[in-house]
């Protein structure tokens, strides 16, 4: 047999009907559902008279819109029409009879972090949502990714989904990541190299030392913004640091199952001389603190840089650059750590893990963000939320001035209250930098957890290797 | 779902590049738990100023664009969020087909299920057909769809390609979920087999 990639593999397990032209029905083991992007699809299957197919494997849980202060309770800190979606999502999962979290349940949280935190995400596994950032299960090695609500209609109805191959890329990072560095650092190098449109057509394979060496944490962050790098899919083989996440995981398998499931999760790995249509290798030791100076994801330099010259870019990206320039309000030549800020924002399915607020409370302990700063963190789940408390992080964030908050979405792409207001500049632990993505006329710099909290101590984009 | 077969129409020229699913259909606008009715919010914060007047520069503002079918766009068009929300505001606008460059992955597959033919054609005629439709309302772009041509308003022809299956489906304003059921079979015997071989799953 010829070799195989980790992805041909997982792709060959899940063909359920292969058409003459190559297209198939990609059988989908979890499918996860939040408010946003299923109402449309719920009032489908309404219309038409079907059925969820496989309501076990159906997972719902509120997270965009939802209110992360401590009073949400109360059902005047929603907006109406925010409101309304959350109920419908009560209403569709207990209707078609869905696993479901509601906000109430100390478990909700961004979608992306109660799927693997409650061992629904499995090594092998297909996995889909309604939303983009599905990538993250990758880094269990499932083949997951975002679909928009017709799909999610159609996963629904049927399970499956209608799909045609991805091509292969691999991507590897070889080496040691210098202190300072984080897994967020890495995948916004990679994207930074590729460009936004770079894995188009493409599930991306990270390998190499330096994902050996990461956590499950690192590694769902890796793999979170493998679709800002425009591509379908992010994967990373299952090793042992996978088998120990998921061991003991409310949905992870037991007993002699464990067994037969960890016999098959080692056989999921890309075989010597498998084929590769791209590949793309990186040092370890090359990757500096990065941050993003514009307003699209590929738009990253290291800290110890310099706003760039529109000039310098070749194309289209001449204009799109000028205009960035323009929207963040700096200037071409401008020194990326003079750059004031005023809110910080740590939290989201990119950063808003345990790990992540142990990486920035460990630049914070002891210190106090700068005065009038608006800084908040937001956890990843009810879960991550207790954890941190219980380790003590939660208090150095309320020390240092941050705002310490319930489980949700907030500031990533702000549905809920949580905005940043025409011209504010916040640093930001999120996934997306585009115009008005944080609120209307808002400036978004993307960066690691451990680089937002040395911002938010001296007011500007920060190395944070200077603090450590 | 709407066929697509022809189309001859006026093109919005819209040059820019990376042009996101969040410029597309801001986030306050996903709210809703309908489908239509989001057209009016196409382009949303570059098509209106805070206290919803409208900004006259914007392409889809000026009268010769009032009424365009097609967009011509920079490259990655549609790159960000899955939200199907961006197709529905713009097929409820009134445009039935982008042509750029390249297009995002899950936008691409987005814009089939709701009547939208997106055509990735080499820069340099994206170039040819954006400068076209600068010339406005009098110069209207066709596209074939059966023969997979678009026609410039000068004669011009571009032949482009498209998944046969998706074609197929366009142009009969095929529903995705009912042609699956008919494999309904195929996923029955799958699902078995596979809660034997992989029973934790």
């Amino acid at each position: 047999m010829s070799p195989k990639t980790l992805y041909d593999k997982i792709w060959d397990a899940h063909v359920a009907h292969e058409a003459e032209d190559g297209t198939c029905l990609l059988y989908i083991d979890r499918h996860l559902v939040h408010e946003v992007t299923s109402p449309q699809a719920f009032e489908g299957l309404r219309m038409t008279g079907r059925k969820v197919r496989a309501p076990e494997k159906t997972i719902a849980v509120p997270d965009h819109n939802v209110p992360t202060t401590l009073d949400r309770a109360n059902a005047a800190t929603m907006t109406e029409d925010s409101r309304i979606q959350v109920e419908a999502l009560d209403t569709n999962a207990k209707e078609f009879g869905l696993h479901y979290y509601p906000v109430t349940d100390v478990r909700q949280g961004v979608v992306h972090i109660v799927g693997p935190e409650q061992g629904w995400t499995l090594p092998g596994m297909t996995v889909v949502c309604g939303d983009s950032h599905t990538a993250t299960h990758g880094a269990f090695g499932s083949l997951a990714h975002g679909i928009g609500t017709s799909e999610v209609e159609h996963v629904l109805a049927t399970q499956t989904l209608i799909q045609q191959k991805s091509k292969n890329m691999k991507v590897e990072i070889t080496g040691k990541l210098a202190p300072g560095v984080t897994a967020k650092d890495v995948t916004m190098a990679v994207i930074g190299l590729t460009g936004t449109a770079g894995g188009t057509g493409y599930v991306i394979e990270y390998c190499g030392q330096v994902i050996r060496d990461m956590s499950m944490e690192g590694r769902m962050t890796v793999c979170n913004m493998a679709i800002e790098g425009g591509a379908r899919a992010g994967l990373i083989a299952p090793d042992e640091t996978t088998y120990a996440y998921c061991k003991g995981r409310p949905h992870a398998p037991k007993g002699a199952e464990w067994e037969a499931a960890l016999a098959y999760w080692k056989t999921l790995f890309t075989d010597e001389g498998a084929h590769f249509d791209k590949v793309l290798t990186i040092k370890g030791e090359d990757i500096a603190p990065l941050v993003t100076w514009g307003t699209s994801p590929e738009d990253v330099l290291p800290i110890t840089g310099v706003v760039p010259d529109p000039a310098s870019f070749k194309g289209g990206k001449v204009g799109a650059a000028q205009r960035s320039i323009e929207y963040m309000g700096l200037t071409a030549g401008q020194k990326l750590s003079d750059i004031e800020i005023d809110t910080v924002f740590i939290g989201s399915c990119t950063n808003g893990r345990i790990e992540d607020f142990r990486a920035a409370a460990e630049i914070l302990k002891g210190k106090k963000i700068k005065e009038g700063m608006r800084a908040m963190v937001v956890p990843g789940s009810g879960l991550v939320r207790a954890q941190a408390e219980e380790e003590g992080i939660a208090q150095i964030f309320i020390d240092a001035g941050f705002e310490w908050r319930l489980a949700g979405c907030s500031m990533c792409l702000a549905m809920n209250p949580d905005q940043l207001q025409p011209g504010e500049r916040c640093a930001a632990t999120s996934n997306r930098n585009f115009e008005g993505r944080q609120g209307r006329g808002g400036r978004t710099h993307l960066m690691s957890p451990a680089m937002a909290a040395a911002a938010a101590i001296t007011g500007k984009l920060t190395d944070v290797r200077d603090l450590m | 779902m709407q066929k697509f077969t022809k189309l001859s129409g006026i093109a919005a020229p819209l040059d820019l590049v990376n042009i996101d699913t969040d410029m597309i259909i801001p986030k306050q606008f996903l709210k809703t738990i309908k489908r239509s009715g989001l057209g009016v919010n196409l382009f949303d914060e570059m098509r209106y100023y805070d206290d919803g007047k409208e900004i006259e520069s914007f392409v889809l503002n000026q009268p010769a664009y009032r009424d365009a079918q097609i967009l011509v766009a920079g490259d990655n068009f549609g790159c960000g969020s899955s939200r199907e929300h961006a197709p529905w505001a713009i097929a409820d606008f009134g445009i039935t087909c982008i042509i750029a460059p390249s297009f995002a992955d899950i936008f691409y597959n987005n814009s089939f299920k709701n009547g939208i033919l997106p055509i990735a054609l080499p820069q340099e005629q994206v170039d040819v057909l954006m400068k076209d439709a600068e010339k406005g309302a009098n110069a209207r772009i066709e596209v074939d769809l059966e023969e997979q041509t678009i026609t410039s308003s000068d004669g011009e022809v571009f032949h482009f390609e498209v998944d046969a299956f998706k074609k197929h489906c366009l142009m009969n304003g095929l529903d995705d979920i009912g042609l699956t059921m008919e494999k309904a079979a195929s996923i029955d015997a799958f699902e078995a087999a596979a809660a034997s071989a992989r029973p934790w799953v």
